[in-house]
């Protein structure tokens, strides 16, 4: 594991940015559903997002476990890092997968903040984690493939200069195995909205700049195919515990932010003469959170240190995003009802972390799906879906 | 153009004191470089980069100071020097320790915050100036460099003041000398490959008995929140009446 003091010097430094960025600059831009463009730009700036890529191509080539670190510190200080965090790993499947070339292409580029990449269609309407069933399509005409279909629940599309893009190739007929005949291409949205492309917002619960698209007969050039026809699958599953550890850490984070303001609250509230903390019916389930969260994130940083050693991590990665999602939400729960009433006044801030951090029972995995995984690969029991 | 600036780590600014055992605790608390002297040290990164130079940043203090020096670093500085000791000098023997540091070099420039956001004595940067023997100015809320002269302006509270300073000499920073630069990742991953000195008190020629403090810390508590509320009752008159001698009472006590 990384030493501490680098990881807290790491912590000060997004720290710093944050401090910029206070409770009402997120609690404004939520009522307004807007996109925290000031925020995203300083943390570009800042280099931050780079972390992940190497530095032969502009990034800090720094590891899972760091990246992590910052990504944890946004959401701790109260901010949200969904916004952005997918600029930091979506790069990975070029880095592992692609070619020299787009390698040279793209990296610098994202490195330095002029290209956003951080959206990734895989999700469709009547296909959502059963990937292998999805509908787009890309038929080869030439030097160019012909995209059809739809996405739905991508992230920052409009906020993106590309997108990964996952596409069958071959039909789920002609081929032997359901994982076989998907690819990866690099669609580049600047060009593809309005030729092809149509990207529609979908307005949620929280300010999360997500989208429905539709491709009618989208013409992506086949040099922005990453890797093989055909096993796009497999490059887009490697991908799938950086994600899963990324996400435990700004879990963690909100844990930590919840466990603090209701710890403050509970403290400073004085009803009946004392403090509500001193009543073990409502310190009780703060302390219980707070213990949640503490192991949530020893699971989080094995996790990390086994991915960062290059060892196989998929178990630990998605037992550490299940932990970590209950025990923010278990303690945004603490926090909501400790603070009563003002829990629900805009003005605190708990219903907005409370909305927020819901998302994570449910995405970028949802919560059944990772125990799926774990009754299977991990026990060996029967498979379930 | 040479430049020192001198540091401290504190307390977070929002972080609670809690105070354990006749002292404040520091369990479990977050460290950050002192406000002010981000302003010191950003000052003495935007000479250096105008006129070129090296700055080199110190502290007095425990292990944990390496992390306000690396910040300092992230944010532009050269050079660290840590002198340890166990954070138990006052202002007296801190200013004789930067000092003999000083000493050991030929600085154009030296910086300081105005004060310290835990001890807020903002007596270490002149102490400094007086031990040295150069010029001081306090506060500052700007700086420029003319010729082989610093023209600064200093905050009087309500006016300010302009002076033109013959260097070397010392100043120290007040909230809205400049905008303190984020420390980028490359940069925080650069701090960690650049020089940090530690030295001794004895490295320095200093011997520690002589550095003891004139002063005693008799005792350490939280001041309690006085929350008195009394409702003055009767005619208009009477209430003003019983507000006034209420006030007379507070300014003139018995």
């Amino acid at each position: 594991m990384a030493d501490q003091m680098w990881l807290e010097e790491l912590r000060s430094g997004v720290r710093r940015i944050c401090n910029s960025f206070p409770d009402s600059y997120w609690r404004e831009l939520d009522a307004k559903r807007e996109y925290p463009q000031a925020f995203v730009e300083a943390l570009t700036k800042a280099g931050y997002l780079a972390a992940l890529i190497p530095e032969e191509y502009g990034g800090s080539g720094l590891g899972v476990t760091e990246a992590s670190v910052i990504l944890e510190e946004i959401h701790r200080c109260g901010g949200n890092a969904a916004a952005c965090h997918a600029q930091m790993y979506t790069m990975g499947v070029i880095l592992r997968h692609g070619s020299e070339e787009q390698k040279r292409r793209y990296l610098p580029e994202i490195a330095k903040g002029n290209i956003r990449l951080q959206a990734f269609g895989v999700t469709e309407p009547t296909t959502g984690s059963d990937t292998t069933q999805l509908k787009t399509t890309a038929v080869r005409r030439g030097d160019r493939y012909v995209v059809n279909g739809q996405k739905v629940f991508i992230s920052r599309a409009q906020y993106s200069d590309l997108m990964v893009l996952l596409v069958r190739t071959t039909p789920l007929a002609e081929v032997r195995k359901r994982t076989e005949g998907l690819s990866v291409l690099i669609v580049d949205l600047r060009e593809a909205v309005g030729k092809g492309l149509t990207i529609r917002p979908i307005r949620t619960m929280i300010n999360h700049a997500t989208t429905e698209l539709f491709f009618e007969n989208l013409e992506v050039p086949v040099e922005n195919r990453i890797g093989e026809e055909g096993q796009g699958f497999r490059y887009i599953l490697d991908g799938m515990n950086a994600e899963r550890i990324l996400i435990a850490a700004e879990c963690i984070g909100d844990g930590r932010w919840f466990v603090e303001r209701a710890t403050r609250y509970a403290k400073e509230r004085v009803v009946f003469g004392r403090p509500i903390g001193q009543n073990q019916g409502v310190q009780f389930p703060i302390a219980r959170a707070h213990v949640h969260v503490e192991a949530a994130d020893l699971m989080r940083f094995r996790a990390a240190a086994l991915y960062d050693a290059g060892k196989p991590c998929a178990a630990e990665a998605n037992m550490a995003k299940l932990l970590a999602a209950d025990a923010s939400w278990e303690a945004a729960n603490a926090a909501l009802q400790t603070h009563g009433g003002f829990g629900f006044a805009e003005e605190f801030d708990i219903e907005r972390k409370f909305r927020e951090t819901r998302l994570y029972q449910v995405a970028p995995i949802s919560t059944n799906l990772i125990l799926s995984y774990v009754a299977e690969h991990v026990l060996g029991m029967p498979r379930s879906y | 153009m040479n430049i020192l600036v001198f540091v401290k780590q504190t307390f977070d600014t929002e972080e609670t004191v809690v105070v354990q055992g006749g002292r404040v605790s520091e369990d479990n608390v977050r460290f950050v470089l002192n406000p002010y002297d981000e302003y010191a040290v950003e000052q003495a990164v935007q000479v250096k980069e105008e006129f070129g130079g090296e700055v080199t940043v110190v502290a007095v203090g425990q292990e944990r100071m390496e992390q306000a020096l690396r910040t300092a670093l992230a944010m532009g500085a050269d050079k660290a020097a840590l002198v340890e000791d166990d954070g138990s000098l006052d202002e007296y023997g801190v200013a004789k320790v930067l000092a003999a540091f000083a000493r050991r070099g030929t600085y154009d420039l030296l910086f300081a915050g105005q004060a310290t956001v835990d001890g807020a004595s903002a007596q270490t940067g002149p102490r400094v100036a007086e031990e040295l023997g150069v010029p001081v100015v306090a506060a500052i809320l700007r700086f420029t460099l003319e010729g082989d002269r610093a023209v600064v302006e200093r905050d009087m509270e309500g006016y300010s003041e302009r002076l033109s300073v013959p260097l070397p000499a010392l100043f120290t920073a007040q909230q809205g000398l400049n905008e303190p630069r984020y420390p980028t990742l490359p940069n925080v991953m650069k701090a960690k490959k650049k020089p940090l000195e530690r030295l001794t008190l004895e490295d320095l020629g200093l011997a520690r008995e002589r550095l003891l403090g004139r002063t005693a810390t008799v005792e350490c508590f939280v001041a309690p929140k006085t929350r008195q509320r009394r409702m003055l009752q009767g005619s208009p008159e009477a209430q003003a009446q019983a507000l006034a001698d209420e006030l007379r009472r507070f300014v003139l006590p018995d």
